[in-house]
């Protein structure tokens, strides 16, 4: 049987997306699409997983195996997936609060787990869904639905956040630049760990502070400054850069210092445990009636 | 030889930190190697070191479920429980103590104070733990037992640490069980063999084992009392068995962790406690919604909020029969025992996979945490295993597949993720047939109505497929009791209390509570001459359930909510009790304060 090689087209879900015209989600999807076929997998090998929010709706806009489940929880529904079927490749979506704030505690853990998932977030620094209130990753001084005089709370670094957890793979794109987040996810995917890849993805219609001319402007890519992926620390101090300079690209790679928690874990030696079917053999029943007499 | 009736309490007393548990498991393996049986509840608090902990072990020729009325030998290894305990104990009853540090106080005639210089006999001044064990050689001379019973059992509890540790052991046990000989009198029916060795499980182990043989693959928990004992042995035998086991960050975590891994296909289980419960609550509707069928435990302990985390109660009913929003369907079930709760757990797997629904199980912490015996031919390893309607192989023509196909059954055939020709997106959200989504482009109440009604029919006979609760127990009796769970085993020892104070009983054991047998029930029932029902609440939350399944109203109640499971004679007494005052509701006093 000869391997046809697909392209982005066929990742095409069976729906269009009800994203706002212009919306920054389109080039991250189109980005996901066009990463799945360049690297030669097929439909039925991957799941994506997302939580509930504008961007979390990714799922049934591509041509995958997929799970929009509850608002928060993708990375723990990933993880799960993962863990019992670790043939399948895992991509979790969603947007900054869904990842950030109500699924903060999954995302740290996540991320110190190293559980191979490729966690590409659509980060529009706004709650769009619910009509625009500030998120996890709003400015300061953002006014916003719920924060009309300004936001007086400080904004959380994903990047910074993910590498201190202890995330492997840790990169920042921007959803109007769809080859370069094509190689960031395409790396994301490959890359055998937690990788995070936070995406600018601008909300047209809730956010005006942060939209595509105001990234257009600022935007500088690590990789023409010669930056060293490989340094956590070099890594963390352009990430916190936010002003005229703001930088994509891959920020944090460690390729083979920290495994995955799939390598890690000897249980899954045998295979997926999704593909063991039955429940005990004989000698494992004997060997429970031993321990308990 | 004895006449079958040997039935024999005894307790432990102390706090925490001072090994109450080596000497109770010592015992507890050397009556279940006789063939005996045994019920063991352990009464103790939150807390590594300090407090108050009683454990009482009830040993009988016959199953017992409850932990008795009587304490027949009391090892009070502290003052506090010497103060606490010796005027519960009776006439015939023997107390253990280091006189060195104890010393005892009001008793009943014909109490046996069996002091115990410990110093002295070890030629030691670390009472501290030798004391258990001097205790434990008296103990063996007071039950008529052979010394090499315990020399064995200290053999190859100690093997690992060495001859030194092994001789030192059985030299101090010995000493006990010398000045015992020559200074107390044995109980006057010596422990006598039973049948075959019986084995010793608790019911969390037993609800864990159930995963196991129901094919588990995949078990995530937080720690939270009572339910950690599945963890732990979950975790002592993934790599045995082949089951993927994670702690997560918490029980949101846990619960979402669950389905992601039963939507690949792998049987997944979780257990928590009521607090844990309410955080996995949103997860179960999201099971329902997806049709992903996997199982979550809630251990119950006496709430709310944190409650008391190491005292037992049935207080969350309510909470399983609501979790989660919204309108769906469901199996919560309620095991009687341990074994009751090993079978159940493959029975649920198989009723989950069937309707590709979340199954709940309600287990309490007088199941989950009391360690009973278990005739290991009683277990069945090797359950029937029933996927139901999976797909696990497929090819590219597959094209057509609908996950969730509006079938006369109302159950879509499920592909695991994976599965060439059946790609598809499971919903949280609304959806159709094909899981596009109804709830934000476009909504469409003929689709959604559609939905709901598919999902519903699932369940349409589901009762059909689970037994029935039954009388047992005499016909015609003067009051039937009804119970929920894990009052089965202490209302079948109330009932023959009851016969002998001459009140006839009998027993409607409730376990399936969705769904709810209203017809066999209400004809259990109304045919009844009247009811009482007893649960370990305050406010009667099954009492509520049944008058809403059922119209029924119960003539009396016995409600328990003091954190400590029901004792036989405080059944036998409220049921007098009410009898003599025409119904209403009988709390038990708790004796034993602990």
């Amino acid at each position: 049987m000869t391997t046809i090689q697909l392209t982005a087209r066929d990742f095409k879900g069976k729906v269009d997306p009800d994203w706002c015209p212009g919306c920054g989600d389109f080039g991250v999807l189109n980005s996901l699409q066009r990463a799945a076929a360049e690297l030669g997998l097929r439909p039925h090998e991957i799941i994506t997983v997302s939580g509930i929010g504008c961007s979390s709706n990714l799922p049934g806009y591509i041509n995958t195996y997929g799970a929009h489940t509850l608002h928060g929880r993708s990375l723990a529904f990933a993880t799960g997936v993962k863990m019992a079927n670790h043939e399948l490749t895992v991509i979790a979506t969603g947007g900054d609060g869904d990842g950030y704030g109500i699924g903060g505690n999954h995302f740290t853990h996540t991320a110190r787990r190293n559980v191979d998932v490729t966690y590409v977030v659509m980060n529009n620094q706004i709650y769009g869904l619910t009509t625009g209130q500030v998120s996890p990753t709003s400015r300061i001084g953002q006014k916003t639905k719920s924060t009309p005089f300004g936001s007086v709370e400080y904004p959380i670094n994903p990047i910074t956040s993910a590498i201190m957890n202890g995330a492997t793979y840790v990169a920042r794109g921007y959803s109007g630049d769809v080859r370069h987040l094509t190689e960031l996810i395409k790396g994301g995917i490959e890359h055998q760990g937690f990788a995070l890849i936070d995406v600018f993805s601008p909300c047209v219609t809730f956010n005006l502070d942060n939209t595509h001319n105001f990234f257009k402007d600022r935007i500088k890519k690590l990789e023409d400054e010669g930056h060293d992926y490989g340094d956590w620390a070099a890594a963390c101090e352009k990430a916190m850069l936010w002003g005229d300079e703001i930088y994509i690209g891959k920020f944090f790679h460690m390729e083979s210092d920290k495994e995955s928690l799939t390598a890690l874990e000897p249980v899954l030696r045998d295979g997926p445990v999704a593909k063991r079917t039955g429940g005990l053999t004989e000698e494992q029943a004997q060997r429970i009636v031993q321990r308990m007499m | 030889m004895s006449d079958g009736n040997f039935d024999f309490a005894l307790a432990i007393g102390g706090e925490a930190g001072q090994g109450i548990a080596t000497p109770g498991d010592t015992l507890a393996r050397i009556v279940v190697r006789r063939g005996l049986h045994l019920s063991t509840y352990n009464a103790y608090q939150s807390i590594i070191r300090g407090g108050h902990i009683f454990l009482t072990v009830r040993i009988a020729e016959r199953e017992v479920r409850s932990h008795g009325d009587k304490l027949d030998m009391l090892l009070a290894l502290n003052q506090d429980t010497m103060n606490r305990h010796l005027r519960l104990l009776g006439s015939g009853a023997a107390a253990l103590y280091n006189s060195d540090a104890i010393s005892p106080g009001d008793h009943a005639d014909g109490v046996q104070l069996c002091p115990l210089p410990v110093n002295d006999l070890t030629g030691s001044q670390r009472a501290g733990l030798n004391q258990n064990t001097v205790a434990l050689g008296a103990m063996m001379h007071l039950l008529g037992l052979d010394f090499e019973l315990l020399e064995t059992s200290i053999n190859q509890q100690f093997a690992r640490k060495g001859e030194d540790v092994v001789n030192e052991n059985v030299r101090v046990a010995l000493a006990g069980y010398t000045h015992a000989q020559e200074n107390f009198t044995p109980f006057p029916m010596p422990m006598p063999e039973g049948g075959e060795p019986l084995g010793v499980w608790s019911g969390n182990e037993a609800l864990a084992m159930g995963g196991a043989a129901a094919g588990v693959k995949f078990y995530a928990a937080y720690p939270m009392s009572p339910s950690t004992g599945v963890l732990h042995w979950m975790a002592q035998n993934a790599r045995n068995l082949g089951i993927m086991v994670r702690q997560v960050e918490d029980e949101i975590g846990v619960a979402n962790m669950v389905v992601g891994a039963a939507h690949t296909g792998a049987r997944a289980m979780c257990a928590t406690s009521g607090g844990g419960f309410a955080l996995m609550t949103e997860a179960i509707g999201a099971a329902a919604m997806m049709e992903i069928p996997c199982v979550f435990i809630n251990v119950q302990r006496a709430g709310p909020s944190t409650g008391v985390p190491t005292k037992t109660e049935q207080g969350d009913l309510w909470q399983a029969l609501g979790a989660s929003q919204g309108d769906f369907e469901r199996f919560i079930v309620s095991p009687k025992n341990a074994l009751d709760a090993y079978n159940t757990v493959p029975e649920l797997f198989n009723l989950a996979d069937k309707l590709q629904c979340p199954g709940i199980i309600l287990s309490d912490l007088l199941i989950s945490e009391g360690r009973y015996s278990v005739q290991p031919s009683d277990i069945d390893f090797y359950p029937v295993i029933d996927r139901g309607e999976l797909i696990t192989e497929g090819t590219s023509n597959g094209d057509a597949y609908l996950r969730y196909k509006d079938t006369p059954s109302g159950v879509s055939p499920r592909a695991v993720p994976g599965t060439e020709g059946h790609v598809h997106t499971v919903a949280t959200d609304e959806h159709d047939e094909d899981s596009m989504l109804l709830s934000d482009e476009f909504t469409n109440p003929h689709r959604r109505r559609a939905s709901v009604e598919k999902r519903a029919r699932k369940f349409d006979g589901a009762a059909s497929l689970i037994a029935p609760p039954e009388i047992e127990g005499p016909a015609n009796a003067e009051v039937t009791l009804v119970g929920w769970g894990s009052t089965a085993g202490v209302i079948d020892e109330a009932i023959e209390q009851l016969a002998e104070r001459g009140v006839t009983a009998n027993q409607l054991a409730i376990k399936w509570l969705l769904p709810f047998h209203s017809e066999e029930v209400t004809a259990a029932l109304t045919s009844a001459n009247r009811f009482i029902i007893v649960e370990n609440n305050y406010s009667g939350q099954f009492a509520r359930y049944l008058r809403g399944e059922t119209g029924l109203s119960a003539y009396g109640h016995i409600r328990k909510y003091d954190g400590e499971p029901f004792a036989p004679h405080h059944i036998a007494d409220g049921v007098q009790d009410l009898l003599g005052r025409d119904g209403g509701v009988f709390v038990p006093y708790q004796e034993v304060i602990v």
